[in-house]
Order: C-alpha cells, then sequence, then structure tokens
C-alpha cells in the first residue's frame, strides 16, 4: 500500500473540531465544511428535545416507572448527530445507551423505552423504524450492522447501516470482528464509538493505550477520524461525511467521538465511587447544547422564539412520555411462549396450557 | 442407486439447496476453494460463484454474527463451525442473539440459519477436535438442534433445515462422514421434528443420535443373536423432541436405554431419561439407563475408544435392565463385579 493510502486512513492527529466551547467558529486543519445553518437548527431543536426525554427516563425511574436508564446526558450531539446522518432507509443499530437517538430519528419514545421500562424486549418494530433492537451485549450488533450492511449491497441498494458502541466495547473481540469482516467484505457500515470516559466504573486507560480509540481502524484497513463529540457542527460534519463515503462504496468508516456520560452509568450506579465532581464540572462547560445555542444566537440562526418553541416541543414530549409511562403496560404471560419458534414446539404448547392453568387458579383465589 | 458418503450426501443437500433460493449463501473458514476441511463444501464455489459460497476471517463469532445480519436482511445463511470446539467463540452470538431474535422482537425480526458444526470423536482427533457439544445447545431455547445418523437422514434433514423458519444448529457426526449408503438422495418435504424406529424388537428400547446410532444397531444384532429382540430409536431431532416416538416404543418394549457419546453428567441422554420415566413410569420393568461417555475432558487419540461408549458397554447396560426377577443393583452404586 502506497504511503498516501496508509495515512488516508488513519484519523487526524487531533479530534475535529468546528465549534470552539463557547460558540465561536475554528479553523479546521482536517478540511470539514461547516454544516448550513438550516441543519444546525434541525440539530438544536432536536437536542434540546432529546435532553428532555432523557431528563424525564431518569426521572421515571425515581418514580418506579422504569426498571433502570442509561442516560445520554452531554452525549447529545452524538446521538443527535447519528439521526441525522441517516435517511430513512439506512438502518441504526443502537445500544442501551442510545434512546435518544432513536427518539431524535422518529422512534416512538414509549416504544423506545420498552426494554427498560420492562414489558418487552423490544418495544417498536425494528423493521418499520430501521433500528435493531437496543443491544445490550457489548459490541455485538457490530458484526450484526455489517451483515447487514453486504446484505443490502448484495440487493443493490446504497443504503448505510451506522452501529453505535462504546469505549469499552471497543475492547470486545466482536468489536474487532466487525471491522475486520466489514474492511474485508466492503461493506457499507460506519460505526461510531462514544467515547464518554467510561465503561461503567473503569476509565477509558483501562480499556485501550493506543493513541485514540480511533486508530483501531488502521489495523483492520478501515478509514477512521476522530472528532470533538460535544461539538454538534462537528459531529454533523464528520458522522455525514462518513456516511456519505460508505454510501458511495467507500467501504466502513470509524469515528471516534470525545464526549462524556454527565449521569452515573445508570440510576442504578454510584459515580462518586470513580470519579469525582470537578471532573464532571470541566465536562459541564464543554456541554455541546448551550455550544450550538450560542454559535447560532452569534450567528443570528436562533432567535428567543425559536429557543422557545423547541422547549415546548421538548415539554410536550415529556408531558406524553409520563401520561403514556403513568398507566400499567398491558401484560400477557401466556405470550411469552410465541415466537421461541416461528410455530411452537410440542413441548412449548404444553408449558402454554400449564401457565394458562395457574393463571386461572390465580384469578380464582 | 450409487454409494455416497454423508460427507457427499451433505454436500448434495447443500447444493440443491442453494439451486433452488437464491437466498442460501454458504461461508465459513475453507470452505470456498477448498471445499471444506471435510469436503462437505466441495465443488460449490465452483458452481455457484464465489458470492453464494465464500470464505470468511478466520473469527466464529464474526462468522455467525455477519450471518446475523445477512438474516436480517433477507439472506438464509448456512455457516461452518471447522470444528465442535471451534464454534465456543461464537456461542454469545449464538445464545443471546441467534436464538433470542425472534423472541425479543415478538417475530418481527428472525435470523433462520443452518449452524453447522462437524462433532463428536472416534476419528481419532487431537484435543479440541471431539467435543460432544449438542447439550449447549439444546438448552437453550430458540435453537433447534438435529443430527443425522445415516447419508440418506444427512440429506434430508440439512434441506429441512435450510428450510426451516428457525435457526438450527445441524451436528455432522465426523466419524460418520465417510461411511457410505447405496441410496438415492431425495427430501420429502418432511420438516424437522421426527424420530426414526430403525429397527423394531420387544424386548427393550435403545435410543441413539447422531454417532451413537449404529453403535446401539451394532449392539442389537449382538443381543438377537443372545435371544434379546432390541429396538432402536433415531432421535435425529434433539429440538424439538419427538415424544410421541420415544414414548410409544418404551411403552411397547417397557426397557430403556439410552446411548449418547458425550459425557454423561447433565448431558442430553439425562433429558431423554427423565421424559421417558416422566411418560412411561407404568409401562417401565425397569429403571432407565445411560450409557454414555465419562464425564472427563476428551482423551487424546490413543485413549478415546476406552471412553466412547462401544457396543459392549451398551449390552452391559442390557444386561441390567432386570430381566431376570432378581434386581441387579450394582449400577446403583457404581461397583462393578
Ligand atoms: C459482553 C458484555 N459484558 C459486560 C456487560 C455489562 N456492561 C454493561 S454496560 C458496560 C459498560 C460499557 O461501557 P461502554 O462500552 O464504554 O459504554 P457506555 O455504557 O459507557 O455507554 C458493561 C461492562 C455487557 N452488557 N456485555
Ligand atoms: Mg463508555
Amino acid at each position: 500500500m502506497p504511503d498516501s493510502a496508509v495515512q488516508d486512513l488513519l484519523p487526524s492527529p487531533i479530534p475535529v473540531r468546528l465549534l470552539a466551547e463557547d460558540g465561536t467558529v475554528v479553523d479546521c486543519p482536517a478540511g470539514y465544511g461547516r454544516p448550513s445553518t438550516e441543519q444546525l437548527r434541525a440539530a438544536y431543536r432536536r437536542m434540546v428535545v432529546g435532553r428532555r426525554f432523557d431528563t424525564q427516563a431518569t426521572a421515571l425511574t425515581k418514580q418506579g416507572r422504569l426498571a433502570v436508564y442509561p442516560s445520554s446526558r452531554g452525549q447529545e450531539a452524538c446521538q443527535i448527530a447519528a439521526a441525522l446522518a441517516l435517511r430513512a432507509d439506512d438502518w441504526l443499530f443502537p445500544t442501551y445507551r442510545d434512546c435518544m437517538a432513536l427518539v431524535a430519528r422518529g422512534v416512538d419514545p414509549v416504544e423506545t423505552l420498552t426494554l427498560l421500562r420492562g414489558d418487552w424486549h423490544n418495544g417498536y418494530d425494528p423493521a418499520a423504524v430501521k433500528v435493531a433492537p437496543l443491544c445490550t451485549p457489548l459490541a455485538t450488533h457490530a458484526l450484526h450492522a455489517t451483515g447487514l450492511a453486504s446484505a443490502m449491497r448484495r440487493k443493490g441498494a446504497d443504503t448505510v447501516v451506522l452501529a453505535l458502541v462504546g469505549d469499552g466495547a471497543t475492547s470486545e473481540g466482536d468489536f474487532h470482528e466487525a471491522l475486520n469482516f466489514a474492511a474485508v467484505f466492503s461493506a457499507p457500515v460506519v460505526f461510531l464509538v462514544q467515547n464518554n470516559g467510561y465503561a461503567i466504573s473503569v476509565p477509558l486507560s483501562r480499556q485501550s493505550a493506543a493513541p485514540s480509540l480511533a486508530y483501531k481502524g488502521i489495523g483492520y484497513g478501515v478509514h477512521s477520524e476522530q472528532v470533538d463529540g460535544n461539538d454538534p457542527a462537528a459531529m454533523l460534519a464528520v458522522l455525514g461525511d462518513a456516511v456519505e463515503r460508505a454510501r458511495g462504496g467507500g467501504g466502513p468508516f470509524l469515528v471516534e467521538a470525545h464526549t462524556y456520560r454527565i449521569e452515573a452509568h445508570t440510576n442504578a450506579d454510584d459515580a462518586s465511587r470513580y470519579r469525582d465532581e470537578a471532573e464532571v464540572e470541566r465536562w459541564l462547560a464543554a456541554d455541546p447544547l448551550s455550544r450550538l445555542e450560542k454559535h447560532l444566537r452569534d450567528t443570528g440562526g436562533l432567535t428567543d422564539s425559536d429557543i422557545e418553541a423547541a422547549q415546548a416541543e421538548a415539554e410536550g414530549l415529556a408531558a406524553d412520555l409520563r401520561a403514556r409511562m403513568s398507566s400499567e403496560p398491558r401484560l400477557d404471560p401466556l405470550a411469552l411462549f410465541d415466537h421461541v419458534y416461528a410455530t411452537p414446539t410440542p413441548q412449548l404448547a404444553e408449558q402454554q396450557d400449564l401457565l394458562a392453568g395457574e393463571l386461572k387458579a390465580q384469578e380464582g383465589s | 442407486m450409487t454409494a455416497t458418503s454423508m460427507a457427499q450426501a451433505l454436500c448434495a443437500a447443500l447444493g440443491d439447496a442453494m439451486r433452488s433460493d437464491d437466498r442460501v449463501l454458504v461461508f465459513g473458514e475453507d470452505v470456498g476453494r477448498l471445499g471444506g476441511v471435510f469436503r462437505v463444501t466441495d465443488g460449490l464455489t465452483a458452481q455457484f460463484g464465489d458470492q453464494r459460497c465464500f470464505d470468511t476471517p478466520l473469527a466464529e463469532a464474526g462468522i455467525v454474527g455477519y450471518a446475523v445480519g445477512l438474516a436480517m436482511g433477507g439472506f438464509l445463511p448456512v455457516v461452518e463451525m471447522q470444528f465442535d470446539a471451534f464454534a465456543y467463540p461464537a456461542f454469545e452470538q449464538i445464545t443471546s442473539h441467534v436464538a433470542k431474535i425472534r423472541n425479543r422482537t415478538r417475530g418481527r425480526l428472525s435470523a433462520p440459519m443452518v449452524i453447522r458444526v462437524p462433532y463428536g470423536g472416534g476419528i481419532g482427533g487431537v484435543e479440541h477436535h471431539c467435543d460432544s457439544s449438542e447439550a449447549y445447545y439444546t438448552h437453550t431455547p430458540g435453537l433447534k438442534v438435529v443430527t443425522p445418523a445415516t447419508a440418506g437422514d444427512a440429506y434430508c434433514l440439512l434441506r429441512a433445515a435450510v428450510a426451516d423458519p428457525d435457526p438450527v444448529v445441524f451436528l455432522e457426526p465426523k466419524k460418520l462422514y465417510w461411511s457410505k449408503e447405496d441410496i438415492d438422495l431425495a427430501w420429502d418435504g418432511e420438516p424437522l421434528g421426527r424420530a426414526m424406529v430403525r429397527r423394531t424388537g420387544k424386548d427393550a428400547t435403545l435410543i441413539g443420535y447422531g454417532p451413537s446410532v449404529p453403535v446401539a444397531l451394532d449392539a442389537a444384532e449382538l443381543a438377537a443373536a443372545d435371544g434379546i429382540d432390541l429396538e432402536v430409536v433415531d432421535l435425529r431431532s434433539l429440538v424439538p423432541f419427538d415424544d410421541e416416538t420415544v414414548t410409544a416404543s418404551v411403552r411397547k418394549t417397557g426397557r430403556c436405554v439410552v446411548v449418547q457419546e458425550a459425557a454423561g453428567f447433565s448431558g442430553f441422554g439425562a433429558e431423554v431419561a427423565a421424559r421417558v420415566q416422566e411418560r412411561c413410569f407404568h409401562s417401565l420393568a425397569a429403571p432407565v439407563i445411560r450409557v454414555a461417555g465419562f464425564d472427563i475432558p476428551f482423551p487424546p487419540p490413543m485413549l478415546e475408544h476406552s471412553h466412547l461408549p462401544g457396543v459392549d458397554r451398551i449390552l452391559d447396560a442390557v444386561d441390567r435392565l432386570q430381566f431376570a426377577d432378581e434386581p441387579d443393583l450394582r449400577y446403583l452404586s457404581g461397583v462393578r463385579p
């Protein structure tokens, strides 16, 4: 491989950034152009709504309406860019952390939360919304994304698949196998690593000694880039570029977004055991939402009434979510036996009868 | 009719499945140009091109995970794990995704695929090449698990597995790959799920599957010379399990021995024995006996014959089925005279 081709695979030496923390425009040596004001306005609106969804979901855990919720507060730029980079016929492969991206893509918030509410494993119809089930076994879905991307390509479609993974998940074998398969089969798949600094309590330094997680691409022949994950403009530019490159036949792409998880791992986690408040404070100062708001205000792309409209939309969504989550979900224990196989085995049919009997007896007592 | 080995029958089944359905893709390690280390995919790349039958990077989780995505995209993957023990890296993909995706999504997604696994001992393989791994799969709801004992069945069960809407772990007894049968390969469309009586008899039922079926049939031949008439049931499909055929046989004979190559403890034979005594208790004249491999890591090649259940171990068990009024309880304490 000529040296230029090797250089082409490598990420920028420092994360791509288009907006400084104070919202001012910075020079981008990597040559990414700033998204249009319209794109930034659309991202802003979704970020406001996404953050409200996230705080509402956290509140629902306190009311016992959700079994657990992994917040993506602080990661809004990544979440919203993931949704906006895709066409309706592209596919998204999320983890448990990525509910906000689903809502931004238009998946019903209640159906998005089914897994975390606990009335079933997956609530929405993946084929209808082109979103795979929220994946918990780390990095396993990166392979599914790769396989589906190949399937689409085989059928002659120009659709792209975007797989979301965490920094910790990049240590899993499946992540590496996915990069390798994607490159060998030239699958139109983009891997977005949201490096939020921690895998539960374990800091990045224990996951990897690589200069940046984006450097994991070159070993597989995968183009890669690293980006300031709290810069919404840079996220839109880099991810949009990666997706369109894959769409155009450029093969897979790895993006590492440097970001931070403001909340604990989930509502059940105690982050004070492994990180200090000062660190959180530093990252709050790099908040992606206020960065974009400031930039748009300063450049005349956002008025007070725009902000009010976004907030009203967010409150509307939160109120609707609260209302719909305040009733008990309808549970059908006998449905546990459906869809284990296409047609229940004789043994499952027997077991379903057994449970039906138990339920009847309980009703009677 | 031509003499056909099990490996050839499997190859023919793959070819016919690929011909009858464009969605079928065959992939794995060395399955392309080489035709697989056991030659089960011999000639498929030449016939169908390397888009339909192809080599992948050497990574089993990758192969199965990639297959999940292809299945989501409407293809029908038939993947080869090179050997039983080398399927273990794919275990997470198989148990957490392949087996569950239909249920997790209430049937909106599914991952029909066939995971072919050459398994079992008897070929003088060195370590990690001889595991009987069926119980790992049969214990996982959502998977179907089948294993053929004859070349004819290898063809039919593999065709049925590819046509099945659910994921199938297809266990191929390595030691039977080269055993030949005079047979015309044809599948009548029968789905998976039925056991088969391979030999009728009235005194006791031997239940086997995959590699233990020919051993059970040999044992039955020898027993016949001693005046004991044994029935042999070949399970064929471990999941779904054919309680009907098994129960009918044991109710008729009143005695039952379950034969498996795998280590006995917590093995599939224990499930069979439990099901038989739950359903046939009043027909049983003796406890159901399991004949199995020992509870040891699979032995080195020069010692495997001591481990694998052979006709002697089966006939010993038959002797203990209390044909005489005096019960022989030696096996209960494990003490042998
Ligand atoms: C294969 C596997 N091992 C362990 C876990 C338990 N677990 C859930 S989340 C998590 C941390 C993952 O960290 P990271 O990939 O950085 O994602 P984040 O939660 O920070 O978004 C762990 C260890 C799991 N879900 N899957
Ligand atoms: Mg993390």
